[in-house]
This record gives structure tokens, sequence and C-alpha cells, in this order.
């Protein structure tokens, strides 16, 4: 969906998956700009219809990014910066509790 | 300026907080702490600059050009505050405002960093928290591949990426041309601009002009026009929009007048200008009013920015909008009525360190008037014709409903619209709604959005877990009220 400028200042690389899969970001983004630039479509599913939404305004006012974090659901995904390691998963309707004891 | 990283080290009061890092609250909390305030500015993103500028101090945005001088110009005023006294916490939600029952006359803020919350007093308030983009409910206005232009800009300035297949920008307001013409310095794939301005509002905003001609906004403009129109494909005089695709945007449907065609397309940035952002001014219990010309919920202030509640100040485009320029300058003039409040500056003292920067604040806004009447947006995207559009984006309640609640059940305002469905108490609180409904329920029923009212918020005005709240240490006072 997204890909980087022409230029673009250099950054560490961060290793970090969604749904499993292992991806790459860069150090000082956020989780759903990301998300975003490893070309995700949609990062929730709604808890009314189930229909997938992907970030909406990235500044911590829509909520349509929000996701699992290292199993802590209702993250807003603009507002976390990513570090190494995360875990970051679809979330699917509403937040699932218990999900930070598994 | 001390960084925060850990709530545990944050002070127990302070004799201001000012809640949002952009200009506005970069430029109150470095005027307060000049004048000898101890200060807090509490931002829930991770870097200064508010949105207009995001990541001024990260952004990997190497050639200049692309993002403008206008944009570089946050260098300097988060410079200025990083050699101040104030205390800033980045990353920090303030998610409630309440009269600190321990010091009467002052506030108790609850605040919330790394998963940990805290109440924090302070005897005067400055809320900067800025502006967001007003709703633009279209169909299809839902599908991922659909953003707001400020989404993309924030993707630009914060991250160096940019949509990578064919773009479309719609709508209206200063910010489409601007974005136009970053996204293509950057290399987008912009494949049409689709202006939604109403040629009708012309004839209103022709008695505006002469101070636009006179202002800064002109030379700006006239600037953008130049970098978009002749190299983009413009449409103008657009009536009609519906972003179309299964589970992802394939295109977009545009009427002008009669002629209706479809664009296919894989990203789609939608803006319609925007609103000083109500939530917390709104939840702390300022007064508000429809301001017609802006068409939007401004608080009532007074010349020192300060609210109906004795107190609160609110500075920036929470003000009213009128830009990043014009929110430092009024940042600082709401420090300088907060000090005298605070009996930090005499009166007259306050008069005239404020009278230079009410100059410079008068100059900057002459010429707002015109753009806020030019870019009024057409009623048909404030209030989607469509029954079937999403309005509340969250509850996924559609414009036919709230149409329905209103004329057959006679439903007379946006809070018993709640009761019966459930818009505007999604986790956005209203944000992505409000300004819809209001206008929805006042169409139907043939009165002003004024009479018609808006959401009463209440805090949290931004969610916080219940694990947070019950690890604050509770007051005698707290566990009295529930323990006999």
């Amino acid at each position: 969906m997204f890909r980087p400028m022409r230029e673009r200042a250099a950054a560490a690389a961060l290793n970090f998956t969604f749904d499993g899969r292992p991806m790459t970001g860069r150090a000082g983004d956020t989780v759903a700009a990301s998300l975003l630039a490893n070309g995700i479509v949609a990062c929730r599913e709604t808890p009314v219809s189930d229909t997938p939404r992907a970030p909406y305004c990235l500044m911590g006012v829509c909520f349509d990014c929000l996701v699992v974090i290292d199993g802590i659901g209702n993250r807003q995904g603009c507002l976390v910066p990513l570090s190494e390691g995360m875990r970051i998963e679809t979330q699917h309707g509403r937040r699932q509790f218990g999900e930070a004891l598994s | 300026m001390t960084p925060v990283k850990d709530i545990a080290t944050v002070a127990e009061a302070y004799d201001l907080i000012v809640v949002g890092a952009g200009p506005a609250g970069l430029s109150a909390g470095v005027r307060a702490a000049e004048l000898g305030l101890s200060v807090l500015l509490a931002d829930e993103n991770p870097t200064p600059g508010g949105q207009i500028y995001r990541a001024i101090t990260t952004t990997p945005v190497t050639d200049r050009s692309i993002l403008g001088e206008d944009y570089w110009r946050g260098s300097g005023i988060v410079a200025r505050f990083e050699k101040s006294a104030a205390t800033y916490a980045p990353g920090c939600t303030v998610w409630s405002i309440g009269p600190d029952e321990a010091t009467p006359g002052s506030f108790e803020l609850g605040l919330s960093l790394g998963g940990k919350a805290r109440m924090i007093s302070a005897a005067q308030v400055i809320l900067a928290t800025g502006a967001q983009e007003r709703p633009f409910p279209i169909p299809g206005w839902t599908l991922p591949g659909v953003m707001t232009a400020g989404a993309a800009q924030i993707a630009l300035k914060g991250s160096g990426i940019v949509p990578s297949g064919r773009t479309v920008i719609a709508g209206c307001g200063p910010l489409l041309y601007l974005l136009a013409s970053q996204l293509a310095a950057a290399g987008t794939e912009i494949v049409a601009v689709l202006d939604t301005t109403p040629r009708s509002n012309w004839s209103k905003a022709l008695a505006a002009l002469p101070d636009f001609l006179r202002s800064p906004y002109l030379a700006k403009g006239l600037k953008l026009m130049a970098a978009t129109r002749g190299k983009l494909r413009f449409l103008t005089g657009v009536t009609g929009l519906a972003a179309q695709g299964e589970k992802q945007l394939g295109g977009i449907r545009v009427e002008r007048g009669s002629r209706v065609e479809t664009i296919p397309c894989d990203a789609l940035l939608l803006h319609q200008g925007v609103l000083p952002s109500v939530n917390f001014s709104n939840a702390a219990g300022c007064e508000h009013y429809f301001d017609e010309e802006q068409h939007a919920w401004l608080p009532r202030l007074d010349e020192w920015y300060a609210s109906s509640v004795a107190g609160i100040a609110i500075a920036g485009d929470g003000a009213g909008i009128g830009g990043a320029e014009s929110a430092a300058l009024r940042g600082e003039i709401a420090a300088f009525g907060a000090a005298f409040r605070l009996g930090k500056l005499g009166e007259s003292q306050r008069d005239a360190q404020a009278a230079p920067v009410r100059a410079e604040l008068s100059r900057r806004l002459r010429g707002r008037r015109f753009l806020d009447l030019i870019y009024k947006p057409a009623p048909q995207f404030l209030a989607p014709p469509q029954d079937e559009t999403i309005i509340c984006r969250c509850e996924e309640v559609t414009a036919g409903q709230v149409r329905d609640a209103a004329a057959r059940l006679g439903v007379t305002g946006p809070n018993q619209m709640k009761a019966f469905l459930r818009c505007g108490m999604g986790p956005c609180q209203g944000r992505l709604c409000g300004p819809t409904v209001v206008e929805l329920i006042a169409q139907t029923r043939g009165v002003s959005p004024a009479e018609t009212g808006y959401y009463r918020l209440r805090p949290p005005v931004k969610p916080v877990t219940l694990a947070e709240l019950a690890a604050l240490p509770a007051t005698e006072a707290a566990v009295k009220a529930v323990v006999r």
C-alpha cells in the first residue's frame, strides 16, 4: 500500500511479526506506519460486522488502526512506536481478554 | 526541557499543565516556563511537533523542498522548547480533567504513560489539542485503501513513505493542494485531484477577498496552485463521490453534475477541511458555540484564550482554525494569561508583553475568513444523501438510520441519538461521527446545527484500562466513599 520515497534517511532495521509472518520495520516508525510500509492491507476486523479496516487518520483519532501488540488488544497502532521483536496481530472484532495470559 | 520516560518521575503538582505538543502547546510551555511557572507538557505522540510539525526532530525526509519551508519552521519552535525549563512527557495520554478536591481552584488530570496512570494536580491548564480533519463520509470510506489526506501527510513526514499505487486526492481546503504538491514531489503517482469546492461559495467569499489579497496566504496559495494545477489532472465542480471495492478500494465514482465517471485507483485520500478538536474541552465542561463561518463547534473564549471554566485556557487550532503560525502566537498569549492569573505577571506587564504578539497574530489571521468561506463544504459532503453510507465508523451506523430516527422517531439531538443507535459510543467517542450526526439531524428537522447541539462528552476522553485505574493510589476520601 505504501512504499519508501526515493530519498530517505537510513535508520536501524527492526524485526517484528504480523500474524506470525516475519517483517522488517524502521526504527522511529509507528506500528501502523510499519504495517502500511510492509504492504498490509487491513489490520483489524470490526466487532459489528467483521469487516476489514485499515489505519485511517494516523493521528490517534479514528481508532481504525487497533491491533493486538504482544498479546494485548485495542492498541492504537498509530501511537505505539515499533520495537524489536514485537508480535503484532490482526484484531478480530472486540478485544479478547486473557490474551495477555496465554 | 526535562523529558519524562517514567510516569513515576512526574511531580505531584504543577503551576501549569499543557496538553498537546504542537505549535500552540510548545510555545505556551516555553513562555510559561520563562515567566517562572512550573510546567508539564504532556503529549500522546512519541515526538514533539503535533501534526503540522509531525516528526520534525526525526523525519527521514532529507530533501527539504518536499515538505516545504513552512514545515521546517517547526524546528525553531521545538529547539526553543528544548532549551526551556519545562518538563515534557511524550507518549503520555491525558484522559481526564476535573477539580482537585485537595486544592480548591486547582485541577486534577488523569495521565497515562507506558501502561501506568497517575493523577497530577495543576493550578492552570492550557489545552492545545489542536484540530482533526472534518469527517468526510462517502459510500465506501471505510474500505482499506481510503485514508485521510492528513494521514498520508503524516506517513510522509513521520516515515518517508508514500502511497504505492494509483492515488486520488479528493475534497476541498488548502491542505488538499499542499498534500498534492508534497506527494507529487515525493514521487507518488497522482491520477486525479477531485475538487469538491462548491462554485456557489464564491459569492459569499468575495466580501472577504480584499483581506485575503493582502495576507500571507495569497503568496502561499498561488505557489501551491502553480505547483499542482498545471501538472496534475484536476477535476473541479465535483458534486458526488463513492469509493468502490469489495474488501479493498478499487476505484472512485465521480459525479460532476450529470457527468459520471469511475477512476480506478489503489489509494484514495480524503480531505474536507479541519475542525477544532473539542473532545477534551467539551468533557472539561467548557462552553462551546457553533460558528457558522468555520461551520464548526468552537469553545467560547476571552481575549486570553481563557474558557468558561476558570483556570482552563484553549490555545491553537482548538480555539478555532487559524493555522500553525497563529497557533504558536495564541499559545504565547494563553501563557501570559495563565501567568497573570497565578500572580507571576502584573496586568500592565502582561498587556505590554502580549501586545506585539497580538499584532503579529492579527496579521497572520488576516485572510483566514476568505479561506473559511471559499472552502466551506457542500451540504452533501457534510450529510451524505445516500442512506446506506456509514456515518459512525465504530458502531457502523448509517446516514439512513440517523435520518429515520430523526424523522420518524422524533429524535431531536445527538445525545438522544446515542441511546437509539449507539452512534458516538464506540472507541473514537464521536470524533468521526459527531459533526455528521448533528448535520443529519439538523437537515432532517430543518433546524440549525446550533439548535441541534453536540454530544455531551465525558472523561475518560481517551480509553484507559481498568487495570490502570485500579492501580491508582486511593485517597482516604475515595475509600470512605465506597467502604462503610
